[in-house]
């Protein structure tokens, strides 16, 4: 029998956990050639800001060890157009829509939720905080637990009651859990996981950094073990909160790996660059992978690399049975 | 409709191809690989981007060629032509017949044909001329004449000299070594190519700062010059936003569009190449951009998403 499948985005039903990764996907119009986009739990969209944006000039990318860096600067035409052409169009396919949005003040993000909030059909809202505060000297709201909490407050606060509120983390920080508790206080339904880690490339025949942005987030198969250490801290200290589990998943067993360490849904990513119709690929084959293990629940599997062995084995086999 | 929506008869596809040839081609290597709904969607311009390393590469990011050639044997097959100088390349060079690969096309907007028979003229650089001959073909089904000028640094670096003397109505070829043909640039030549052959348009394929003086000597002309950008991608589907240059719209307003969605084909007077490389000031959402009024913000706007500002639906002709 096919496992069930079925996971929670905050109140949120959807068929299957496998989402989109932001920034990864556009707003799914351009994967919808090569698969059908509702097949899959969510299309997480590109961050989306308040006013058009024409980002970093190239290169804007490298390629790395299993991985790249990239410095697109969050490249968009802003909410109006993206409210106007966009979200209607992923309605309109039947795809469920998380909308990450990103500002450089905290009146910007929550202005972006009640934009979003006035629109009809969004499924969640993904609050991407690894943006420069300009009110304060440029520092990364997601490297700060007060700027990140301030966020979340923000958005929480301006968001229709019924639409879920992620915040998205950056691994960048000292202490992950410190900044995920100040995000679940200010009311964030759950936590995404992780965002790229800030890498910097040079060319050895230029002598220059490859990126006209000189430092890029680094994403990829390479970052896969420091989302699983995110996610497995953050489900250690806060076991109720749901996460979306991104950074490197490439195949279902990928998957399944985050999964195992805590997430409900998992976010494919630069693996879509690779293969553009990963997600369905990725979909697939982390069904089997339960399926093989005789799961039938995907609920039963999330977090489960917590349990001493004897408790995982007999949390499994009761299903079995 | 828009261009980006599915379009099982014109999208592109993703499917795994079966290696039919890899040979060598003076400097550079050609492969042919059987994908039937690629090569029936083919137009002249379009490119293929394809997975390297094998299942568990490192190498993530997809190479991007222009299409050669597509041709019915196999039910279909697709050619393209490359230079095998980084770890990717090298890997598809050492593939032999029967190896499957990874490859999604056909990917870009083709290059526009003019409705009348006019005289054509069509300038590579490199292998930049790899996706001229079947430019070439179609533009003589349309009773258009055609005129080569190649260029590269020395004679095994051009590639299909002796199709485009075959082929060509004239066919000149320029080597910076004077290994073949005159010794110079493309640029040396192409004023004296367009007075014999009373050119009306022009279609150029290569490296950037070749298009940019073709560019600006096919303005001198008032010759309309269509150019096929090499811009470095990621994804070639329009998801990753690495592939960004800036180009003019027909509202006049710059944007930084994807050469793989709005390109590779422009029109070249619509890129602004002294700015490519850098977010110039005026670009749409540029942290110095200011809507000259509400009106014209909300234009922008509207545009921004369909932004193909510059290509006059593809298959117009060029006024001539």
């Amino acid at each position: 029998m096919a496992p069930d499948l079925r996971t929670r985005l905050g109140h949120v039903e959807l068929p299957n956990p496998i989402l989109t990764a932001s920034g990864c996907a556009g707003s799914g119009r351009e994967l919808a050639q090569f698969f059908d986009v509702s097949k899959i739990g969510a299309v997480v969209t590109k961050s989306v800001m308040l006013g058009p944006r024409a980002g970093r000039p190239t290169p804007r990318m490298a390629e790395t060890p299993s991985g790249m860096l990239n410095s697109i600067g969050l490249q968009g035409p802003g909410i109006d157009a993206f409210l106007r052409r966009d979200l209607p169009w992923l309605l309109a396919r039947g795809a469920r829509a998380v909308v990450s949005i990103a500002g450089s003040t905290v009146e910007e993000y929550a202005e972006l939720a009640a934009r979003l909030s006035d629109a009809a059909g969004v499924t969640a809202i993904e609050v991407n905080i690894s943006c420069p505060n300009v009110e304060h000297r440029g520092q990364v709201f997601a490297c700060d637990p007060g700027a990140a909490a301030a966020v979340t407050e923000a958005v929480r606060g301006r968001a229709r009651y019924d639409i879920p509120v992620f915040a998205k983390l950056s691994p960048d920080v000292t202490d992950i859990v410190a900044i995920a508790r100040a995000c679940v206080s200010a009311g964030a339904d759950g936590l995404s996981m992780i965002n790229t880690l800030l890498g910097m490339a040079i060319d050895t025949d230029t002598m220059r950094p490859v990126l006209a942005g000189i430092t890029g987030g680094l994403s990829g198969p390479a970052i896969r073990p420091v989302a699983v250490r995110c996610i497995w801290q953050v489900r250690e200290a806060l076991p109720d909160v749901p996460i979306i589990g991104m950074g490197g998943v490439r195949t279902g067993r990928d998957a399944l790996e985050l999964i195992l360490a805590g997430a409900s849904m998992v976010g494919v990513g630069t693996t879509i660059f690779h293969d553009p119709s990963a997600c369905v690929r990725i979909l697939r084959e982390l069904e089997e992978e339960l399926a093989r293990r005789g799961v039938e629940h995907l609920a039963d599997v999330v977090g489960l690399a917590h349990e001493p062995r004897a408790a995982a084995r007999r949390r499994l086999t009761g299903n079995v049975l | 409709m828009t261009p980006n929506d599915t379009d099982s008869e014109s999208g592109p596809v993703q499917v795994r191809g079966t290696v039919l040839t890899v040979r060598r081609v003076d400097a550079y290597h050609a492969m042919t690989i059987v994908a039937p709904g690629i090569a029936a969607r083919f137009r002249p311009g379009q490119f293929v981007a394809l997975a390297v390393g094998g299942p568990d590469t490192s190498m993530l990011l997809r190479r991007a060629f222009s299409i050669h050639d597509v041709r019915p044997d196999h039910g279909g097959t697709v050619e393209f032509v490359f230079s095998a100088i980084g770890p990717g390349t090298r890997w598809l060079a050492e593939r032999r017949a029967r190896d499957v690969l990874d490859i999604t096309g056909p990917l870009g907007r083709p290059f526009p044909v003019p409705r009348d028979p006019v005289s054509c003229l069509l300038v590579g650089g490199g292998y930049g001329s790899a996706p001229l001959f079947s430019l070439a073909a179609r533009l003589r089904e349309r009773r258009c004449s055609v005129d080569f000028l190649l260029g590269a640094a020395s004679g095994d670096r051009i590639f299909g000299a002796l199709t485009a003397r075959r082929t060509g109505r004239s066919a000149t070829i320029t080597t910076e070594d004077g290994s073949l043909g005159v010794r110079g640039l493309v640029t040396d030549m192409l004023g004296q190519v367009i007075h014999e052959a009373r050119t009306d348009v022009i279609y150029a394929c290569g490296p950037m700062p070749m298009l940019r003086q073709v560019t600006a000597l096919g303005g001198r002309y008032d010759i309309p010059v269509q150019v096929a950008v090499e811009e470095a991608m990621a994804c070639g589907v329009g998801v990753c936003m690495t592939c960004v240059l800036p180009v003019v719209g027909t509202d006049g307003i710059t944007r930084m569009v994807r050469s793989c969605l709005d390109g590779p084909v422009f029109r070249g007077e619509q890129v602004r190449w002294d700015e490519v490389g850098t977010i110039p000031f005026d670009a749409f959402g540029a942290p110095g951009w200011e809507p000259r009024s509400r009106r014209a913000a909300q234009a922008a706007a509207a545009n921004s998403g369909h932004p193909h500002p510059e290509q006059p639906a593809g298959k117009q002709g060029h006024g001539t």
